[in-house]
């Protein structure tokens, strides 16, 4: 019995490959998360957090995919509204800072990238810099509702229809359907802290990349400067939800949201888990391996496979 | 983040949309149970304690969007609830004022689909106000089953004072014998405006009007709006009315002592869809419920 998610994804052509979340969530990886878990007994699920919540681990891709469900028509709206369009300068950031195109056309695997904002930008960039129209980008998101948004904005573009865009419905932790050492460029942009599994996601990732490859990861992250913490925090707890509810009528969603984000390691132990996942990285320092946009507030995280 | 809730968002202030919107009924209760950025904890089940920065902004938010797009029931309830002031404390001194009143606030009831059987109702003899009630439901095409629960209010019993409001406004279409289309709601926020004093039925008296065309627009401030105010303003507080001991009453009597008197007449349409949608998912339920208990034990 086809779910209704697997049907939309059937129904909207051949870009989409078969689901694999069915598969995905039985083999999910049992890592251990960064959030403080129970020890493991013979009685007690493994626990992972869900924004500030304690949920079975098992549970939180449900529980996730349930927000992205619920978000995925007002995505982009509640984006701008919350960042005031500042995402948008930290995604050109992002993508030039990859200046992907630039050695020749690549392999590009935009992860968690339902609504397509890198993958647009990464094909932009190598048309427009370096007049390249080889370079292909699978766009790789667990929830169908946001590739069904992002196939619906790539048809505004001229991408639509052609070898350059694919989207593919897959669980970052989980990606069997790609092979080894396939990309030149890994990006995971706002995603990763959705995961229930940050280690697998880095391993899958280590192993789709090409020896040489670029891993990217673009995630809210801590604010060092203490003032301008507070302030963000205020922010986050008192606004987001609040616009949450009078634009999507979800205040939930958004509560979710920005409580994930406090609960995703700071830079250097980021860092780190880039590295015990086997990429080379900068030098441990903000600057060297990771690099911080607005004080912190977002941040750039990048290794290489070697 | 299951919906757990009975009543969905509903616009009152027009109900030709009516819309159910499952992902705020499952937002509300998250909400409520995840934490806040206040630290106080909710005062009755569906609370959402905002801080008066977070009021300020959901008003201006939900006056926006209710404006903008009145099918979004949840907001013209948010506005309300943000704008109320001191209007339901007044409102619940005069339900004080009456023993029924008083009987109201002792006692809670509740207006949905499983607090009023309208089978029983369907049953009583024309003329009395259950039969009318049932039938106006009918003719209209709506349920009860579909008010927003009150959140942003503080105190338990002026939330309740808020509900019963909105719970009781299908009584006072039926009463005064009115439909559900745009028009006949802007009059019947005009009555309310008249006869409660709620500000968020000011507002929508004040601004719904806008969304209408120009000859509805005349007709609404030709007839509508002085009977509204005539009749609105002269009769009984309608808060303090315990509708549901009334159900055999004969109407014309109830509305003789209430001091109501019929509005001008009406332009009734087809019944919405809203009722049988709501009959069609409780059967759906009904029947799922049946066959997991026909389901044999392992």
């Amino acid at each position: 019995m086809l779910s209704s998610s697997t049907k939309q994804a059937l129904r909207l052509g051949s870009r989409f490959s078969r689901p694999a979340t069915h598969i995905a969530r039985a083999s999910c990886a049992r890592a251990s998360t960064s959030a403080p878990s129970n020890p493991p007994s013979p009685e007690q699920p493994r626990t992972t957090s869900f924004g500030f919540r304690t949920v079975p681990e098992d549970a939180k891709e449900s529980l996730v995919k349930e927000v992205f469900d619920s978000v995925a028509s007002n995505y982009d709206l509640m984006n701008d509204a919350t960042s005031f369009g500042v995402h948008r300068l930290w995604k050109d950031s992002f993508v030039s800072g990859l200046k992907p195109g630039r050695k020749g056309p690549m392999k590009c695997i935009d992860v968690a990238g339902g609504t397509g904002d890198i993958a647009l930008r990464i094909l932009d960039h190598a048309r427009e810099k370096y007049y390249d129209r080889e370079t292909t980008v699978d766009i790789a998101d667990i929830n169908a509702e946001m590739l069904k948004e992002g196939y619906r904005r790539f048809k505004k573009t001229m991408y639509h229809n052609t070898p350059q865009v694919a989207f593919h419905e897959a669980n970052a932790q989980e990606m069997s359907k790609f092979p080894d050492n396939s990309y030149d460029l890994y990006t995971i942009a706002f995603g990763i802290r959705n995961c229930t599994s940050i280690p697998a996601v880095l391993k899958e990732a280590h192993r789709i990349l090409k020896p040489g490859g670029t891993f990217a990861c673009l995630e809210f992250s801590r604010v060092t400067n203490p003032v301008l913490n507070s302030l963000y925090d205020q922010y986050s707890f008192s606004v987001i939800p609040v616009m949450g509810t009078v634009l999507a009528g979800d205040s939930a969603s958004y509560q979710y949201l920005v409580e994930s984000i406090r609960k995703f390691p700071p830079q250097p132990e980021f860092a780190q888990m880039i590295r015990d996942a086997g990429f080379a990285t900068g030098k441990h320092e903000e600057g060297g391996a990771w690099t911080d946009l607005w004080g912190g507030i977002a941040c750039i995280h990048k290794g290489v496979k070697l | 983040m299951r919906p757990a809730m009975q009543n969905i968002a509903k616009s009152s202030f027009n109900n030709c949309l009516r819309l159910s919107k499952p992902s705020v009924q499952r937002s509300v209760i998250a909400f409520s149970q995840q934490s806040r950025s206040t630290s106080s904890k909710p005062n009755y089940e569906g609370h959402v304690p905002l801080s008066w920065f977070q009021t300020g902004l959901l008003t201006v938010g939900s006056a926006f969007m209710a404006i903008t797009n009145p099918r979004r029931g949840d907001m013209v309830a948010a506005l309300g609830e943000t704008t109320a002031g001191p209007s339901l404390s007044w409102l619940r001194d005069q339900m004080l004022g009456s023993a029924e009143g008083r009987k109201i606030l002792k006692e809670r009831p509740r207006v949905n689909s499983s607090t009023v059987s309208m089978d029983q109702l369907a049953q009583l003899p024309d003329g009395t106000l259950g039969k009318a009630y049932v039938t106006w439901l009918e003719r209209c095409g709506v349920t009860p089953d579909t008010r927003e629960p009150v959140h942003y209010i503080e105190d338990p019993e002026l939330a309740y004072v808020m509900q019963r409001y909105r719970e009781c406004h299908d009584f006072y279409h039926c009463i005064c014998n009115m439909p559900v289309n745009v028009e006949s709601e802007l009059a019947l926020k005009w009555f309310e405006f008249a006869n409660l004093g709620l500000p968020m039925t000011g507002l929508a008296a004040l601004f719904g009007p806008l969304r209408l065309t120009p000859q509805k627009r005349a007709r609404l401030f030709s007839e509508y709006v002085p009977w509204a105010l005539k009749c609105g303003g002269s009769a009984k507080s309608l808060i303090t009315v315990y509708w549901e001991e009334r159900w055999t009453q004969n109407v014309e009597d109830i509305k003789k002592e209430l001091g109501i008197w019929d509005a001008p007449p009406a332009r009734w349409s087809r019944p919405l869809s809203e009722a049988k949608e709501a009959a069609e998912r409780r059967a759906r339920q009904a029947s799922e419920g049946a066959s997991n208990l026909k389901t044999p034990n392992a």
